[in-house]
């Protein structure tokens, strides 16, 4: 592989130019090949995998990667959406036009039933984004699934910053950053132990911009909660969040209506609107470019709790 | 109340425009001051969000630091913080006008072998850091080494903490000078080196008003021009069968498709193919692009193939082209060992090459490498963490391996412990570096390995990056 670099000079059989000519692949398709390996890796060596599905923009992607990867066949694996109870009616509207769409298998495990169950309490603050670790460990218990993808980057935080693309996780499924395997090439370790379960993660490598280039290249259709759109807000902690029956507004916090959008798409408790007037993908895309904030930092109350939030969850089980 | 823009940042059209992308890896010993490299190349090119540095300023403060520790931006794990110290291997994003990158940020610390070999596995470029005062010291020629052992394209040498160094051209002479000449004896064809001062900036991302005998780029604009790849035209086809795609619905009852990723070279329908290690020859009936139909395909594309015989082919087997590798029993390799527990002669493990994983007996431990001195010491029956070594093995299937040195991917594989799953070794099938350092090997023409280092490197060229672009 130590051959001659780059620019190639042409020759009969490949043009200078045209699509005919082997090139470099651009970083959305070097980046859509390596996470369709990813997939076909899982579907070879796993007998249960399961796609997490929260209907976000991440999720969403990993989805039309795994329809892609197995074209013309159907994707041979189930979606389980982690239901907190404080979804966006949107996205569970589109949750379930997707898995009608393409005729998929949905397990939905459900944070509201534990509660209902005495098997979870309620947070004092009212977020259940740090609740939905035991209903997932639960389903992936008696799913008895072996791989669980995941749409976790490792852009997103420093945390997961350190993840490898198959995470081995314990009967508990505790995630030791300090016990991980290294990973190599492209040679993913799937092994586990009976009990053990690999999170597999095809977009380690992507960041939130080539999330959003690819999701225009592909015209891939989002929940509308990602565009501009007015909506009654109020304020909590420098976010915007959605009121409703969750639980918002308290008293002293008063509802406004605004022109906003959504970074990202999580427990309507923790997760924040931001201003925006950009209502098409160019304008969403544009918006991000100019960004000085990270999506999460923009967007999640959870990971402010504290300077390790997501490696703390990540420990417990979360993805 | 947050707005996601701040309002006096441009929309950075550039970026969105770039889409080539480089892989590379850092590696630097204690104190070199490999994150506050990282840290300043991230934040100088404006990838350093401000929500991001508020965090690391925070924590800076509440550890009693006057300045932000640029550090704590790549120090992700609570262990690390709290240590002051990187443990595991981290990746990172950024993006100029001109490049996206992906950075395995390794630690120079613990466990520095197999830390580096993870992170030079997938990377095109090394940038090793020294620190100016020290000089050539012995973990910078291990980190030559590894990057040597890799086969990583290119290397680049970080001069850094040249501020400590009076910015003197001699101290960065000399230091170049007995770099290359080390890494070129080791086979890599690409070396340069850089004065830079990861502190002050020096010359990571704005070029160094301190140093104006230097001629070369930037780091950063190294990073963002220097040419990668190859030509796929020029090597011969590699395609690992991962998965077999049979639909078995009314509208394609009879599709039968070998779905993977092309490891090396170009496959076109039409195609004259043999498979592996059956070594069955077939035609290509067609290529889908996922889900695309498609007359050619080249590396490292994800595609699915179909053929024209109905051939019993399945995960694991090997569709090739050109000159075809011989399957074989007995593999010699050179391996970093990786785990904890050492690897044995008799020691029977399983053996992942591509998409196919086969039982392996450790025949011989022929050597272990001093990677310091390069000296083989034969004097061995097993190998323990971070050691590099040659084994001999024996599978229970044949294997069609390519040598590394011609195919970094059809030319690894991993050891795998059959009891509990761990990973143990990663192996590289044929001779390594050695026979490099028997009979070195001169670096190609373009880029001789004798000289003083500023007169290798091209001169600046007329019209600079216009830093002010880049963000």
């Amino acid at each position: 592989m130590t051959t001659a670099p780059h620019p190639l000079p042409p020759t009969a059989e490949y043009p200078a130019s045209g699509p005919g000519r082997p090139h470099p692949l651009s970083h959305l398709d070097a980046l859509e090949a390596e996470s369709v390996h990813i997939f076909r890796e899982v579907a070879g060596e796993f007998e249960r995998p399961v796609i997490l599905f929260s209907g976000g923009k991440d999720s969403i992607v990993m989805l039309h990667l795994a329809l892609k990867a197995f074209a013309p066949a159907p994707v041979p694996f189930s979606l389980l959406h982690v239901d907190t109870g404080h979804n966006f009616p949107e996205v569970i509207a589109y949750r379930d036009r997707v898995v009608a769409e393409h005729g998929l298998r949905l397990h939905v495990a459900s944070v509201q039933r534990f509660i209902d169950e005495g098997r979870l309490r309620e947070r004092p603050d009212g977020t259940r984004n740090p609740l939905q670790t035991v209903p997932l460990l639960d389903a992936i218990e008696t799913g008895r699934f072996d791989a669980v993808f995941g749409g976790g980057r490792r852009d997103e935080e420093k945390a997961r910053a350190k993840e490898r693309v198959f995470s081995l996780r314990d009967e508990f499924g505790a995630w030791d950053p300090r016990r991980q395997r290294p990973e190599l090439w492209s040679l993913y370790n799937g092994r586990h132990a009976v009990g053990e379960h690999v999170r597999v993660f095809p977009l380690s490598n992507w960041t939130e911009l080539d999330v959003w280039q690819y999701i225009e290249r592909e015209s891939i259709d989002l929940p509308e909660i990602y565009y501009a759109h007015e909506r009654d807000v109020f304020a909590r902690d420098g976010m915007w969040l959605t009121a409703g029956d969750w639980g918002g507004p308290k008293e002293g916090e008063t509802v406004q209506r605004r022109l906003i959008r959504y970074r990202t798409v999580g427990d309507m408790s923790c997760t924040g609107a931001v201003d925006s007037d950009a209502a098409t993908i160019d304008q969403v895309i544009t918006e991000i470019a100019a960004s000085r904030l990270t999506e999460r930092g923009a967007t999640r109350a959870d990971d402010k709790l504290s300077e390790a939030a997501m490696e703390d969850r990540k420990r417990e089980g979360y993805f | 109340m947050v707005s996601i823009t701040t309002g006096d940042q441009p929309p950075d059209a550039q970026v969105l425009g770039a889409t080539s992308l480089l892989r590379f890896a850092t590696a630097g010993s204690v104190d070199d001051g490999k994150s506050t490299l990282v840290g300043r190349l991230l934040h100088d090119s404006k990838s350093v969000l401000t929500d991001q540095l508020e965090a690391v300023e925070h924590a800076s403060r509440k550890r009693g630091q006057q300045a932000p520790d640029l550090a704590l931006l790549t120090d992700g794990l609570r262990a690390e913080r709290e240590q002051g110290i990187t443990i595991d291997v981290a990746y990172r994003y950024f993006a100029t006008a001109r490049r996206r990158f992906i950075l395995a940020d390794t630690p120079g610390h613990v466990q520095y072998t197999r830390n580096m070999v993870t992170g030079a596995s997938t990377a095109e470029l090394a940038v090793v850091l020294v620190d100016a005062r020290n000089g050539v010291v012995e973990q910078t020629r291990r980190h030559a080494a590894v990057a040597a052992l890799l086969r990583v394209p290119h290397v680049v040498l970080a001069v850094n903490k040249m501020d400590l160094a009076h910015y003197a051209e001699p101290v960065f002479a000399a230091i170049a000078a007995e770099f290359t000449a080390y890494a070129a004896s080791l086979g890599i064809g690409d070396i340069i080196a850089i004065p830079i001062s990861a502190l002050a900036g020096d010359n990571v991302v704005e070029p160094s008003a301190h140093m104006d005998w230097y001629g070369g780029p930037t780091l950063l604009e190294h990073l963002e021009t220097v040419q990668t790849g190859t030509d796929p035209s020029t090597d011969p086809a590699r395609f690992p069968v991962q998965y077999v795609i049979r639909p078995q619905s009314e509208e394609h009852h009879d599709y039968r498709g070998y779905a993977g990723q092309l490891a090396s070279g170009v496959l076109r329908t039409g195609d004259t193919v043999t498979v592996l290690p059956s070594g069955h020859t077939t035609t290509i009936a067609g290529i889908d692009a996922l889900g695309t139909e498609t007359d050619i395909a080249w590396a490292p594309q994800s595609i699915t193939v179909r053929l024209t015989d109905d051939l019993d082919i399945s995960r694991g087997d090997l569709i090739a082209a050109g000159p075809t590798p011989r399957p074989t029993k007995d593999v010699e390799a050179t391996v970093c060992h990786l785990h904890e527990r050492p690897l044995r002669t008799g020691d029977k493990v399983l053996l992942k090459h591509t998409t196919r994983t086969v039982r392996a007996l450790v025949k011989e431990i022929s050597y272990r490498i001093d990677i310091d001195t390069l000296e083989q010491r034969g004097d061995t029956q097993e190998l323990k963490v971070n050691d590099i070594g040659h084994v001999l093995l024996r599978t229970a299937e044949p294997l069609a391996l390519d040598a590394y040195a011609d195919n970094r991917l059809t030319g690894s594989f991993l050891l795998i412990d059959p009891a509990d799953g761990g990973t143990l070794t990663a192996a590289m099938t044929g001779e390594s570096f050695t026979r490099a350092t028997a009979d070195p090997v001169p670096a190609p023409a373009e880029h001789p390995s004798d000289g003083p280092p500023p007169a290798r490197h091209p001169q600046r060229p007329a019209s600079r990056v216009n830093h002010g672009t880049i963000s």
